[in-house]
């Protein structure tokens, strides 16, 4: 597996390790916030915590397009697929999220609900194409690297005439996300978050570049790294931002230059807007509202979008109470601070979308990282 | 027991209701494509219940159901399956597997020729294995109340004196080895599920291990779990071992054999090799200082060639599994939720 | 996040698509987001979709600035120790 492998290597990691501990300073503590799941995942998969020292600390971040989504748009999707003659596809990320009342996509489907997984927004069109006296509406998720493979598929939907494709839009947007987080208020009785640096989206900037986290970065004086999903890259960003923060600076800095260029994929952008444009305001699980965060299909290719094929009801949506997903999201909490983790929610039955997303912060503690999540409240409360 | 061709019979037509109704159709079906295949002194007895005899030592019985899509998948069908499936749950108990059975639940409109293709993959795989299948059955449903063909079968086998096998019986100290890479059948499933495809030469590793368990008891008796990590993969069986016996597990991530393609796969697809299932693999927990012979024992076997030491079963109250990863962390590693699926983030 | 593995193209097609290779995998992929792409290119591959090339001088490099960054890191390290004895 060339340029993966190589990016998982253990000498490499020890000598990276072994700088970082002679470069951070023991008298200070780097709450170091990884904005994605991915980051997440690598940290908790290769145990990078382990390899870096007591006072370099991860705060998981809301990076994650199924913990983010809110419980009022799975309820709507939920409906979607158990309208008459409907076909709901979607990634298999969403599947297991529960929505009220714990009712996921998996649980419609038991009920009767015609609900298919794809791989891809490909995928999706050729259920439409194959079931031309059904609808099949795409339930899209994610951030600004899953958006422009739908919007080619809404394109190509045009072209082709298909009149039984339309997707249900939940993309949201990164920077937007990273401002909110450095500049929210707290809630009452909530501590404060205090991120010394983020580790920057990968993925999501092999699109849209680097250059958008700028503002947030000078604006905010807090160093970004973006940094690659692989656990050399997080070790190495996490080096540069401890550079950073002893020096006090706070520029944004590329460790990821072998996908991430300044500006991104400019053509996937230009078919993004072609499509695609902002919404005023979207609701983020954890974050509430955020203003400019999210996209919607424009009126030009009205014909494919589900929210206007289609009417849901409103519905009193709502999550399980005392489910800290939210301050999880914000980084506020530890999963092993919620009263449920382990207890009444386990990947097993979740009750929160953090449960269920393997990139989502409980779940993560949970398959990974239970045995050592013991001892890190501890050093957490050190901080 | 030796080969039969198919026959020309049944290149065409459908499994219809009265393939199950009792009268001359199915017993038909039953002569011309069932024991024409699966033919053995047994179960030519024309008996409803087979009669055999049983050598000394206590019985071990096993059942297992197999509803698979796609029924035909690379290194494999449903028919060769339902036959290792069986065999390996007996072998898992240290036995020597005697005899079969097996049952049909048929959907009306399933193609005979598949069919046939099916119960000649079986007949094989119970050749193969030396094991008879010596009683059957055959049920038909009505269109879509079935998934082409569903197949139950049971097995009995004896245990040898002084073999003393259970998954509660790991203890602190013993080693856990393992007969070889894993995840194969798995991704060879995956490779031909609707709206995933991608090309592999990957095959199911779908194979009955009782030879592989008889050469390895023969050498040390003493064994103390041996497990098939089949769905779930070798993290669930590894879990539901641990659990079993109150004791931890640690494993080393390097040791632990996954081919290329199978890692390539799960990479794409966002999935974990130690979740996915194998089928003709084992896990063997035994004293540390049996290690070394019975993995020579095992790489001499031709199921057995990638075995390695994996791991070690440690004290643990919290009866977990984890990880030492090459990367130089380590990891919990938990029993899988649910199912497994292919994710994008 | 969002999962995304680098892939060599081993054929391109009409289309806007292509075949990849991930060890012995070989899979289909829409190259509709990439300007142009060649037999040979590495290629981020996410749902489905090439994203973005993989710049393999760049991938060379940072490999490289890691090997480097621990070198530099323990000749300093024993430097402040011969500077301390």
């Amino acid at each position: 597996m060339k340029y993966i492998r190589e990016f998982r290597d253990g000498g490499l990691a020890r000598k990276l390790a072994a700088a970082i501990a002679r470069e951070a300073d023991p008298d200070r503590h780097y709450n170091l916030m990884e904005f994605c799941g991915g980051h997440t995942h690598a940290i908790f998969r290769y145990g990078v915590q382990d390899l870096v020292p007591a006072n370099v600390e991860y705060v998981h971040g809301p990076g994650c397009p199924v913990c983010v989504l809110p419980v009022r748009r799975l309820d709507d999707a939920v409906e979607l697929a158990l309208k008459e003659g409907v076909i709901l596809t979607t990634y298999g990320d969403m599947m297991r999220v529960p929505g009220t009342k714990q009712k996921s996509l998996i649980r419609a489907r038991a009920e009767g609900a015609d609900i298919r997984m794809v791989y891809s927004t490909q995928d999706a069109l050729n259920v439409a194409r194959d079931n031309p006296d059904r609808q099949v509406v795409f339930f899209a998720i994610g951030f600004e690297t899953t958006t422009p493979p739908t919007a080619v598929a809404i394109l190509q939907a045009q072209a082709e005439g298909l009149t039984n494709f339309t997707v249900f839009c939940n993309h949201v947007l990164t920077p937007p996300a990273i401002a909110h987080i450095v500049n929210a208020p707290s809630e009452p009785g909530e501590k404060p978050v205090r991120i010394d640096g983020f580790l920057g989206p990968s993925h999501v900037s092999s699109v849209i570049g680097w250059a958008p986290y700028e503002p947030a970065a000078r604006d905010f004086e807090k160093p970004v790294v973006i940094a690659g999903f692989e656990p050399l890259d997080v070790m190495q960003s996490t080096l540069m931002l401890i550079r950073q923060i002893n020096e006090g600076r706070h520029v944004v800095e590329n460790q990821y230059t072998r996908v991430v260029t300044r500006e991104g994929n400019r053509k996937a952008q230009s078919l993004v807007a072609q499509v695609l444009e902002l919404r005023k305001t979207f609701e983020w699980r954890g974050l509430g509202y955020v203003s400019d965060s999210a996209l919607r299909i424009r009126d030009a290719y009205a014909a494919f979008d589900a929210e206007k094929r289609f009417t849901v009801s409103p519905k009193d949506s709502r999550e399980v109470k005392s489910c800290e997903c939210p301050a999880i999201l914000r980084g506020v909490k530890k999963p092993t601070e919620c009263k449920l983790f382990g207890t009444v929610c386990t990947p097993d039955n979740p009750m929160g979308a953090c449960m269920v997303s393997s990139e989502g912060a409980c779940a993560a503690y949970w398959t990974y990282g239970r045995k050592r999540g013991a001892a890190l409240p501890a050093r957490g409360a050190a901080a | 027991m030796n080969s039969v061709d198919a026959s020309p019979k049944y290149r065409t037509g459908a499994v219809d209701m009265t393939h199950g109704g009792g009268g001359r159709a199915m017993a038909e079906l039953i002569e011309d494509l069932f024991h024409r295949h699966l033919k053995n002194p047994i179960l030519d007895q024309r008996h409803d219940a087979a009669v055999f005899d049983v050598p000394p030592g206590r019985l071990v019985m096993s059942t297992d159901a197999h509803v698979i899509s796609p029924l035909f998948f690379p290194g494999g069908d449903i028919g060769s399956l339902s036959v290792h499936g069986t065999l390996n749950d007996i072998a898992m108990a240290g036995a020597r597997p005697l005899s079969l059975t097996a049952s049909f639940i048929l959907e009306e409109g399933f193609p005979l020729a598949d069919l046939e293709r099916i119960v000649m993959s079986m007949a094989r795989a119970a050749r193969e294995a030396g094991v008879p299948v010596v009683s059957g059955d055959t049920k038909v449903v009505e269109k879509g109340k079935g998934d082409g063909v569903f197949i139950t079968t049971a097995g009995v086998g004896v245990l040898p004196d002084g073999v003393s096998i259970s998954p509660a019986a790991a203890r602190p100290g013993q080693v856990v080895l393992l007969s070889g890479s894993i995840g194969d059948h798995g991704v060879a499933i995956l490779s031909k599920r609707e709206n995933l495809e991608f090309e592999t030469e990957i095959l199911s590793d779908s194979a009955a291990l009782h030879g592989l368990v008889a050469d390895m008891i023969a050498a040390v008796p003493g064994i103390a779990v041996l497990r098939d990590p089949t769905r779930g993969g070798l993290a669930t069986a590894l879990n539901e071992i641990a659990h079993a016996s109150g004791v931890g597990v640690m494993l080393e991530e390097d040791a632990i054999p996954v081919g290329p393609d199978v890692e390539g796969a799960c990479e794409l697809l966002g999935l974990d090799p130690l979740y996915v299932a194998n089928e003709g693999k084992l896990i063997c927990i035994c004293e540390a200082a049996d290690a070394d012979l019975l993995l020579e024992i095992m790489r001499a076997h031709p199921l057995g060639r990638l075995s390695e030491k994996v791991g070690e079963i440690v004290e643990d109250a919290d009866r977990m599994v984890v990880m030492q990863t090459g990367f130089g962390g380590s990891r919990v590693v938990d029993w899988l939720s649910g199912e497994q699926l292919p994710r994008i983030c | 996040m969002c999962l995304a593995i680098p892939a060599i193209v081993v054929s391109v097609e009409a289309d806007d698509m292509a075949t990849v290779a991930l060890e012995g995998i070989r899979k289909p992929v829409s190259t509709a987001l990439l300007e142009d792409v060649a037999v040979g290119d590495y290629v981020l591959v996410h749902v489905g979709f090439a994203l973005h090339k993989l710049s393999v001088e760049e991938a060379e490099r940072t490999l490289q600035l890691m090997a480097e960054t621990g070198v530099l890191a323990e000749e300093l390290a024993e430097m402040a120790g011969e500077a301390g004895a």
